[in-house]
């Protein structure tokens, strides 16, 4: 079970709706986010009695989708998200396109047209079986109503287990209509689904034999470590080993940042102490991690001297961009608790590579080439600062959640991260316009804890309609919107990559609109701070709001980027630290 | 780039044809032929897929398959190891000068003739994918009016089932 108590049902005769409802009562759903429509009328009849689901009514499918999302990752639990036939389902498309590419656990439920107009281009109907064929783990279209809750059953298991991914299951609206007994629990028919947990001890013995020789060893830590809720058995495999740690952008938070072992963030905008670091490693321990194109850079000159060592759960993940020499299938908590006696035992036995010369190599990249900014000259905020300052004053305890952009790296890059789970941002996908659906969905799930959005004003126009159902179902979230004017990134590229051109990237949004007053206009606090000085105060006056959501527009330099970058396309050993500066390797290879 | 033949085994289950194709087509994977039907369970059907792809790519393509909740099992078939055989309907266009040559034609291929019209004859052949292109070639000069063609199906050489372990029961209750 992946979550809650299942109730026993011997056979209860009810509307296959009411099975519907039953079923997910049954998988231990508490939170649904959703919009009804014509096709999953049905389902909502029934679910307006249920004493365990809170239904909350967002106002577009894509915010009911994002929130499903950061409920998920805020609790661990499988997000669920509710929506009609046709465009309700479409409009989840781009949310479950994005729980897919970051292994989000999610089941989305939509209805669909009675089954006897399917294929009729009935009114509000869309294939979204088919549609989301390639961007789910599994999908079902359900048209016996007898099938409904071993279809949820089997939903729930295949989203929460092995490498977590959306299902979609897509009800026709005469299945929930019609009469069907409901019974609990059901048997699981998935012969064609074995995810393999346990990794195989011979290729954990060799990972141990590599580790305790290696000289120059990276741990290259993903999003599957969380996902995998293997924190404890990471902190314990560094302090054994003594080796330094990257975490990805999905994976921030896996590792306190503050810990000395840790180097940062690798990538296009990672630290130059862990970019580098992996470049120069003659061992690569990718845990959890996928070999993406914004970590690597150029794949054919991404860390050359390197031997890999590759444990992941999803075995085709395995060797698809980067080959391992040491292929691990399992999860990251069984690999890692299964590593950490095998290296301890290699090191009894007397293999154990000094790391001296290593470290101050590491420690000299990490001195001489620190995260920083310029400030701007005209005395412009600085956004870079406003987060700095976010991070500082908010503290490690909070959930950050991030659009896309500009903003979302320097959030990555200038907040600590000290818990698992208290970073949730679009890593693979890109999804503009995640940030304040899924710090709803993060606030509803741990109501206990802060929640800030970090988002951009463009992100912040594409979803920000949500802050009408956080203010109305008491979700009081806060937004910092770094309001830069601009599609930040894209203008960044323009200044580096097109000559300066602006071609569509002013979006004028310190005129119009107005965010301050648009927050006041859906029942939230708006605050607006444009100075330096009025930074602290204002983030201070933000956390002292507890009764509604809070947006706080922060109008920053337009001109500021995102530094350190590795141009796309190009190799990791070119980074640069600002424009047209490489770091000087002389001086720190010395 | 190498022709691999790979059996798959697959749920009897709406959709499953159309999950299959839609993976090779977005992970850039040519499909050369491929053929599906029922087998001695009733609740599986098998494809055979004949890919033309390198060693590294055929790996890649064989877990990206796995991943899918109705495939069971992926066997690929050795040619050697295995009997592989496809099936060719031809209508060649005959008269009363050319037929003996066709039918002598179909003899010799161990082929046979189906339909019989004034001016024309339908063949169905079964074969390697080379028996059946040495016989299209022959019958060439008559004039092929139409030709249609399945896609291999394969299956391993000796007493060996590949269905066998794939169909364990998987005891799991919710």
């Amino acid at each position: 079970m992946p979550q809650g108590q299942p109730a026993r049902d011997n056979g209860t005769t009810m509307s296959g709706a009411a099975s519907l409802i039953r079923s997910l009562e049954a998988v231990g759903v508490d939170t649904v986010f959703g919009i009804p429509g014509g096709a999953i009328l049905p389902a909502y009849d029934p679910l307006l009695d249920s004493q365990q689901i809170r239904h909350i009514l967002v106002r577009h499918e894509q915010g009911a989708g994002h929130a499903a999302e950061g409920y998920a990752l805020a609790t661990g639990k499988v997000g669920v998200c509710m929506a009609t036939s046709g465009p309700g389902a479409t409009n989840l498309v781009t949310p479950i396109a994005d729980a897919h590419m970051d292994s989000v656990p999610m089941v989305a439920v939509t209805g669909q047209v009675a089954s006897a107009a399917i294929g009729t281009d009935a009114f509000q109907e869309a294939d979204i079986r088919g549609i989301t064929m390639p961007i789910t783990k599994h999908n079902y279209l359900v048209t016996d109503p007898a099938e409904i809750p071993r279809t949820i059953a089997e939903a729930f298991h295949i989203a929460g287990t092995g490498r977590p991914g959306p299902v979609l299951v897509d009800v026709a609206k005469d299945a929930m209509q019609a009469m069907t007994t409901f019974r609990w629990p059901v048997e699981l028919d998935l012969p064609g689904y074995r995810p393999v947990t346990r990794p195989h001890a011979k290729q954990v013995r060799e990972a141990a034999r590599l580790m305790a020789s290696a000289k120059r060893p990276v741990l290259y830590v993903g999003g599957g470590v969380l996902r995998a809720r293997a924190w404890a058995e990471l902190a314990r495999l560094a302090e054994v080993t003594g080796f330094p740690i990257v975490t990805t952008l999905t994976a921030r938070g896996a590792f306190p940042d503050s810990h000395r072992q840790h180097l940062g963030m690798p990538g296009m905008h990672g630290a130059v102490a862990a970019v580098t670091a992996l470049q120069k490693a003659d061992l690569l321990i990718a845990l959890g991690a996928r070999f993406d194109d914004r970590v690597t850079g150029k794949l054919s000159s991404f860390a050359p001297n390197a031997a890999v060592i590759h444990a992941d759960i999803d075995p085709a993940e395995i060797s698809k961009n980067r080959v391992a020499d040491v292929p691990i299938v399992g999860d990251c908590k069984e690999v890692i608790g299964e590593l950490i006696p095998a290296i301890e035992a290699e090191f009894a036995a007397g293999t154990r590579a000094d790391l001296t010369g290593w470290w101050r190599q590491l420690d000299q990249w990490r001195e001489n080439f620190p995260l920083g900014y310029t400030p701007s000259e005209g005395g412009e905020l600085m956004p870079q600062y406003v987060i700095e300052r976010l991070g500082k004053l908010v503290g490690p305890d909070a959930i950050y959640v991030a659009g896309v952009g500009q903003h979302q790296m320097w959030a990555s890059q200038y907040i600590s991260y000290e818990h698992p789970n208290t970073w949730l941002n679009s890593g693979g996908a890109g999804t503009m316009g995640y940030a304040v659906p899924a710090a709803m969905g993060a606030k509803t799930g741990r109501p206990d804890a802060t929640v800030w959005a970090i988002d951009g004003d463009g992100c912040f126009q594409m979803t920000n309609q949500e802050l009408a159902t956080c203010a109305i179902e008491g979700i009081p979230i806060k937004v910092a919107v770094i309001n830069n004017e601009s599609l930040g990134m894209v203008r960044q590229w323009q200044t580096l990559f097109y000559d300066g051109r602006y071609s569509n990237t002013d979006l004028d949004s310190r005129r119009i609109p107005d965010f301050a007053k648009l927050a006041e206009a859906y029942g939230c606090v708006g605050l607006r701070c444009d100075t330096a000085e009025d930074v602290d105060a204002t983030i201070e006056k933000a956390m002292a709001v507890d009764d509604r959501p809070v947006v706080v527009d922060f109008g920053v330099h337009r001109d500021a980027m995102v530094w350190p970058m590795v141009a796309a396309g190009t190799s990791n050993d070119e980074i640069q630290i600002a424009r047209g500066m490489a770091p000087e390797w002389d001086r720190s290879e010395d | 780039m190498s022709k691999h033949t790979l059996s798959v085994l697959v749920e009897n289950k709406p959709g499953v044809l159309a999950r299959i194709a839609a993976l090779f087509s977005r992970r850039g994977f040519n499909i050369d032929s491929l053929a599906v039907g029922p087998t001695e369970h009733p609740s599986v059907s098998r494809m055979t897929v004949v890919v033309d792809v390198e060693d590294s790519p055929l790996e890649q393509v064989t877990k990206q398959l796995n991943k899918l909740v109705n495939v069971l099992k992926i066997v690929e078939l050795d040619p050697g190891q295995s009997v592989q055989r496809e099936l060719v309907l031809v209508k060649v266009r005959t008269d009363n000068d050319t037929r003996p040559h066709v039918l002598q034609t179909v003899e010799l291929f161990r082929a046979k003739v189906v339909d019989v019209a004034t001016d024309a004859v339908t063949i169905e052949a079964t074969g390697s994918s080379d028996k059946l292109s040495a016989l299209l070639k022959v019958l060439e000069p008559y004039g092929i009016r139409e030709l249609v063609q399945s896609g291999v199906v394969a299956v391993g050489r000796g007493s060996r089932s590949i269905t066998d372990r794939a169909l364990r029961p998987v005891d799991r209750v919710a």
